[in-house]
């Protein structure tokens, strides 16, 4: 049975015209395009192509844009690359909601004598500029990261003020974009920003592949050693196959923008004015004027992420939660903490994430559903019977 | 996912014994919110003082809804004293195993079933919860309980400890003091020694669930009405002992006589109506 998929910020289903595009590329075109030969070279064509639809969809140049292994990769070559090409860069300014590709890249450098800034968020989960600017005034060259979109919350950062803000004082911008590509637009002649991470299978690509926007001029030094590819900034033999499913996955992405933008959201919408009406006792995280049209962060008094979680695919549902007992560790969501949201609210949270494939039924059954769950696992629980 | 077994998801899709005996012969709480599970077991005696009804209730994950709905079908039948020997090996056992990640829900179930019957035979209901120093401050373990854990479970690693009794699973400062731990226990395990007490001292104090329910029901009966004639609000945001974390929301997040309110309002009220040594504080 096809499951209700509501976990598209994890990952999406790869797009069956992006799996028929990069099918030859498996079977019969399986060349290296570094190759000296027609049978290898031929593909390096098909590269070419996907580079310039993916520097298509953010409104970059071709030769911008390199090809990576995934976002962790792209966020990491972004931050520990761009330091190490540049002496000068001594401050490093993020946030405390970034995604731990970017977090643990940026105490790594902390922990190895650099100046490090985690600009907090309120409870909407917004940062404060004047907080920004304050950390960039206070001395040397600065390497700013900051998301455009969280993956937990969906709330968008004003990126094209803070990008603005960083050149103003002589800094480098970079912003992991991997849950906003594709979801909203995003065009760096307008945003100037240095570095940006895309990946691939959060916008119905498969696993494996990403790729990372660097503005001509900007030096990064290259984490992989070993090889000329990418212009002699990622070592490695091209994944093809990999590549070719990205460019694709990019010209679809931008051409139904629009559309599943406002299709996507009116689902959400519904979604959630369902629940509140449906449910007590429940908060929605994160500020509802700026976020991803997907994405939708609900805690649930009284009950806990997990038990939410096993329950809902129990009935063919798969959602999120930022609860402790999903995490891997002990520690509930650093997001939602950060933002201050009650820890009676952080451990019965659940994130629900739809997709351009989530239909109007899957919303009515999760509507259906969730009421029944959240009114099973209150009876267990201790806190609601008092209250 | 978790690799639960059938056992597990059984109890946890069908949790046996729900809901909170009115005339128990014991009580017992553990665990808060915070911590992400809670359990309070009542349980009662029969005429052949063994026990004839037991009940749970549970906050947390589905193999704490399944480890407590286990341990009342458990303990059913059993003497008081054949219920206190029960451990949290036998309630993981009975539900075919946990994943050790999980094992801390299965100790959950045995601290809630000493609590009941210490109060049962009238001893101060959490005594042994609260003996000896806190280690882990995130959570709030005692150096008793780790040590405990590690003689029971047989247990060689501080990741072990962690997935035993959280211990360490935060900001892992207490990592070296659980690392002495347990070579001190290991070295005292090469030695036959005496059967470990783990009996303590400190009498009367509220278990910490009793203590956030009695905050919040401060907080809403004779806080928050105070603060939303002004235009503002308050949030209980986590309790660690006896630190009370707030957040002041609408226009008193911004007041500028928030600090007064916070010490002459909210923490008056709290030390009156729920215990004196409460310090509140604000999050930052």
């Amino acid at each position: 049975m096809r499951p209700v998929y509501l976990d598209n910020n994890a990952t999406t289903q790869p797009a069956p015209e992006v799996l028929d595009a990069q099918q030859p590329f498996l079977t019969t075109m399986w060349g290296n395009p570094s190759s000296m030969h027609e049978f290898g070279g031929q593909v390096r064509r098909y590269v070419e192509k996907a580079r310039e639809q993916v520097a298509s969809l953010i409104g970059a140049d071709p030769s911008e844009i390199i090809f990576t292994g995934c976002g962790t990769e792209g966020d990491n070559t972004a931050i520990l690359g761009s330091v190490a090409a540049d002496q000068a860069l001594r401050h490093v300014i993020t946030s405390r909601v970034e995604h731990p590709a970017v977090l643990a890249p940026c105490r790594h450098l902390a922990a190895n004598g650099h100046y490090v800034t985690e600009l907090a968020v309120d409870s909407m989960g917004r940062i404060d500029e004047t907080e920004l600017i304050e950390a960039l005034q206070a001395g040397g060259k600065a390497l700013t990261s900051i998301m455009w979109a969280n993956n937990e919350t969906g709330v968008v950062f004003p990126i094209r003020r803070i990008a603005e803000k960083v050149k103003q004082f002589g800094g480098t911008m970079h912003s992991d974009a991997i849950q906003a590509a594709g979801k909203l637009s995003i065009d760096v002649r307008s945003v100037p920003v240095d570095l940006l991470t895309l990946s691939g299978h959060k916008i119905h690509a498969p696993k494996g592949i990403g790729a990372l926007y660097i503005r001509k001029g900007v030096r990064i030094r290259p984490l992989l050693l070993g090889g000329h590819q990418e212009v002699n900034r990622r070592a490695g033999t091209e994944n093809v196959a990999g590549i070719v499913a990205l460019g694709a996955a990019c010209e679809i992405a931008q051409r139904a923008l629009h559309a599943d933008h406002n299709r996507i959201a009116a689902l959400r919408d519904r979604l959630e004015h369902g629940i509140l009406e449906r449910c007590s006792d429940v908060r929605i995280n994160g500020d509802q004027k700026q976020r991803l049209p997907n994405t939708s962060s609900i805690s649930f008094a009284y009950i806990e992420g997990e038990a939410i979680l096993y329950d809902l695919s129990d009935a063919g549902i798969a959602a999120s939660s930022g609860s402790a007992c999903t995490s891997g560790s002990l520690e509930p969501s650093h997001v939602l903490r950060t933002m201050g949201v009650p820890f009676t609210m952080v451990n019965g949270s659940i994130r629900f994430s739809l997709s351009r494939y989530t239909t109007a039924a899957e919303i009515a059954h999760v509507l259906e559903v969730l009421p029944k769950v959240v009114d099973r696992l209150r009876s267990l629980s201790p806190f609601s019977a008092t209250t | 996912m978790w690799d639960y077994s059938e056992k597990v998801m059984d109890h946890f899709r069908h949790p046996r014994n729900v809901g909170v005996i009115e005339d128990a012969s014991g009580i017992g709480e553990v665990g808060s919110l915070a911590c992400g599970d809670a359990l309070k077991l009542t349980f009662k005696l029969g005429e052949d003082d063994r026990i004839a009804d037991a009940k749970f209730q549970t906050f947390g994950c589905a193999s704490a809804i399944a480890s407590s709905s286990a341990l009342t079908e458990m303990i059913k039948g059993m003497t008081v004293d054949e219920a206190e020997r029960v451990t949290n090996q036998d309630i993981a056992e009975f539900l075919g195993g946990l994943p050790e990640q999980k094992m801390h829900c299965s100790v959950m179930g045995r601290e809630a079933l000493e609590q009941a019957i210490a109060n049962y035979r009238g001893e101060s209901p959490s005594k042994k919860m609260l003996a000896g120093e806190v280690v882990c401050n995130c959570f709030g373990i005692t150096e008793d309980e780790v040590r405990r854990a590690i003689r029971e479970n047989a247990l060689t690693s501080i990741e072990q400890i962690t997935h035993y009794t959280k211990a360490g699973g935060g900001c892992r400062q207490c990592h070296p003091q659980l690392a002495a731990i347990l070579e001190n226990e290991q070295a005292n395990a090469a030695t036959p020694a005496l059967p470990a007490d783990a009996a303590g001292r400190s009498g009367g104090r509220l278990t910490n669930l009793q203590k956030i329910r009695r905050i919040e029901e401060v907080m809403e009966r004779d806080i928050r009405p105070q603060l939303r004639k002004d235009g503002g609000d308050i949030e209980l945001i986590d309790v660690d002992g006896n630190r009370v974390l707030v957040a002041l929301r609408g226009m008193c997040a911004n007041c500028q006589v928030s600090q007064f309110t916070l010490k002459d309002v909210v923490e008056a009220r709290l030390r009156e109506y729920v215990t004196a040594e409460l310090v509140v504080e604000e999050q930052s």
